[in-house]
């Protein structure tokens, strides 16, 4: 019998399935990731070059975070886009909770899936159609009222920004156990408390990624803004577009990368909390 | 025969003896809690209904999908008692109990609490908390927030809920994790958490969803008897919903057997046990032999019953029965009994298995009339010599062990 017994540990003849030693995944792992770093890296490195090119290695240097910093046409865009991107992401990401509540915390009712289209219609829409019924719809309030501020982009923002807000908070809702807010309502909670005490703070992952991800869509647009930007409003991409068709200079490389900085940085802080919060 | 009638003594009012047998200090420590409860300084006022549901109709769904989860049901619930709705998943038990926690309101009929309509009010205005099955403990607060949270909730101040989560705490022993976040600690705890939540505001009625289930078998045992003494020192009104007979013989004062959204039977655990009234109630709880028996006469309740063998005895009648030709009877296997030598056997026939648990014994006799009959015979040391199957057996039973049903 005892020479029959296996020794103690996995048999190291039978493995299980993994797809990491089918041949040619390293390759195929490595080309993936060359496409998908390799420029953006490029960008990054070149935003440290001493020289005026974008492709040619001139030593080592910050001028050009120095010289987007003293630019104050950057400056103005900059804070125009951080404007926006604030106000709509808030009120993207307010409105998309009450959508996510009032999609998920009711009976099923008829016309419940026209809803979530009607919700998520810029992700179908094409972007340039968007753009366009904007940029008419928009001139028409403006001859009728005069007014010719932020509002337009703010409120054009907010109206795509809506279902990126959406989907996570509707994500982490249905996710949720229904049982906690019936037992709130057992004990003693009114429905608006339930909600303050119980639901808000569970909610808040979701409605922190939710904002997050508004926040750097907003950012990040540039074929609305561009059709809705009245004179003088241009924003960080529509600026740097604008740039880039004069001359090209690695000062675009830098505010990129600043940009880049940014974004990283959000995703970070939003990872951090929503594990804190777990 | 002795055991057989001893067990068959009639348990009544098993409800005011088990109040009177508590123990002073319970008391006490209820009082200490709560205050004195009303049932004691009012005497009489024992059997005063805490709960009551009058014709209750729950319809779910419309049209042709329509289904009737509770069908017409009433009954009542007493102060002070454990009491259980018993019955397979999908009998309407976790229906009726969610229409007097307030999650669901009924289709028809009405909940009483304390004899005042509360069909209508919201769960958060009904003096009734839940034990949920899953828990639904908060995950975002510590052990004390979440006992606090109901009290809270009522507005009382923060002293008086801070003493109260101490109190409760002690109650379920769980001093230690007061600060505990509720998923550092185990299923158990839990479950004991989810208890002190539901008790901390002193509801009038605690109502209790399958709590047992997540748990596995000893922790079982022992929340079994910690919830029954959590009743016994609250003086709380539970009302307890399983689908574990055992559970529901062990713990309760009454049970109330349900199925297909009505309620079959009331009783006291050993009502229920010794004397079913329907099939459905012989078959779910406990093992069983059914007979079709032929009914020889009738008269004043009593019925003269003869079995497919020739035998004959005497058995109560269920009321509006005594047209009936021939009626289905249940014989509890531990009712009945092996023949001696010399017995004079009820039944006969040919013992097929023999299946030994330890602590007993399962014969399995097939009888002539083509039924299989089931004894079961505690072991004792030195008692009978064992069977062999294949050998012809008599069976015998007293007639205190035959229960006719209401087909």
């Amino acid at each position: 019998m005892a020479e029959s017994v296996q020794p103690p540990g996995p048999d190291k003849r039978i493995r299980p399935f993994s797809v990491k030693r089918q041949t040619g995944f390293t390759t195929v792992a490595i080309i993936c990731f060359v496409a998908l770093y390799a420029p953006i890296l490029t960008l990054v490195v070149f935003s440290f070059n001493a020289g005026e090119s974008i492709a040619n290695w001139g030593g080592f240097s910050w001028r050009w975070y120095e010289a987007a910093w003293a630019n104050e046409q950057v400056k103005e865009v900059s804070v125009r886009s951080l404007v926006i991107a604030s106000c709509a992401s808030a009120i993207a990401t307010g409105l998309a909770t009450m959508a996510a509540l009032g999609t998920t915390r009711t009976r099923p009712y008829r016309g419940l899936t026209a809803v979530f289209v009607v919700i998520n219609q810029p992700l179908m829409v094409p972007e340039i159609v968007s753009a366009v019924a904007l940029l008419i719809f928009f001139a028409m309030i403006k001859i009728a009222t005069g007014y010719t501020g932020l509002g337009y982009l703010i409120a054009a923002h907010t109206a795509f920004c809506i279902p990126f807000a959406y989907l996570p908070i509707r994500a982490r809702l249905e996710s949720m156990d229904l049982t906690l807010e019936t037992a709130a309502a057992d004990l003693y909670a009114t429905p608006w408390k339930a909600f303050r005490r119980v639901t808000l703070p569970l909610l808040w992952p979701g409605i922190l990624a939710g904002a997050m991800l508004a926040f750097v869509i907003s950012l990040d647009d540039v074929v609305i803004t561009e059709f809705v930007k009245s004179a003088g409003q241009d924003t960080l991409p529509t600026y740097m577009l604008g740039q880039l068709r004069r001359n090209v200079t690695p000062e675009m490389n830098a505010i990129s990368t600043a940009f880049l900085a940014l974004s990283i940085g959000l995703v970070t802080i939003f990872f951090f909390l929503s594990r804190r919060r777990k | 025969m002795i055991t057989i009638s001893a067990a068959f003594a009639e348990p009544e009012s098993i409800v005011s003896e088990r109040k009177s047998a508590q123990p002073l200090a319970f008391r006490a420590f209820r009082d200490t809690l709560f205050g004195p409860s009303e049932t004691e300084t009012g005497g009489k006022r024992l059997a005063k209904a805490a709960v009551e549901a009058r014709h209750v109709t729950k319809a779910f769904g419309d049209g042709p999908e329509r289904v009737l989860a509770l069908d017409n049901v009433s009954v009542e619930i007493r102060e002070n008692e454990f009491f259980t709705l018993l019955g397979p998943s999908g009998c309407g038990k976790t229906t009726l109990l969610r229409l007097i926690a307030g999650f669901d309101h009924p289709t028809n009929g009405s909940i009483l609490l304390n004899g005042e309509d509360i069909s209508h009010l919201p769960p958060f205005k009904r003096p009734v908390n839940t034990v949920f099955q899953s828990y639904a403990l908060f995950p975002h607060m510590s052990v004390a927030d979440n006992i606090g949270f109901g009290l809270e909730m009522q507005g009382k101040p923060k002293a008086e809920v801070a003493k109260a989560v101490d109190d409760m705490l002690r109650l379920v022993r769980m001093e230690e994790l007061k600060n505990r976040k509720t998923s550092q600690i185990s299923g158990g705890q839990q479950q004991r958490v989810a208890l002190a939540r539901a008790l901390a505001p002193h509801p009038k009625v605690l109502l209790l969803d399958e709590p047992l289930s997540a748990l596995d078998l000893k922790l079982r045992k022992e929340m079994q008897i910690e919830l029954k003494r959590l009743q016994n020192e609250t003086g709380i009104t539970f009302v307890f919903v399983t689908h574990d007979q055992e559970e529901a013989l062990t713990m309760s004062d009454r049970i109330a057997v349900m199925s297909a959204g009505h309620i079959l039977q009331v009783g006291s655990p050993r009502e229920i046990y010794d004397r079913p009234s329907e099939r459905f109630v012989a078959n779910f709880i406990g093992d069983t032999n059914l007979m079709e028996v032929e009914v020889v006469s009738v008269s004043n309740g009593r019925a003269r019953l003869r079995f497919a063998s020739g035998a004959e005895t005497e058995a109560d009648m269920p009321e509006g029965m005594s047209e009936a030709k021939s009626v289905t009877v249940v014989v509890r296997p531990e009712h009945a009994q092996l023949a001696g030598t010399g017995d004079n056997g009820v039944l006969s026939g040919q013992l097929e298995n023999v299946v030994y648990f330890g602590t007993d014994t399962h014969y399995h006799v097939r009888l002539d009339e083509g039924v299989l009959f089931t004894v079961r015979a505690q072991n004792v040391r030195g008692g009978a010599e064992e069977r062999q199957p294949g050998a012809r057996t008599d069976i015998v039973f007293s007639e205190l062990a035959v229960q006719v049903l209401r087909d």
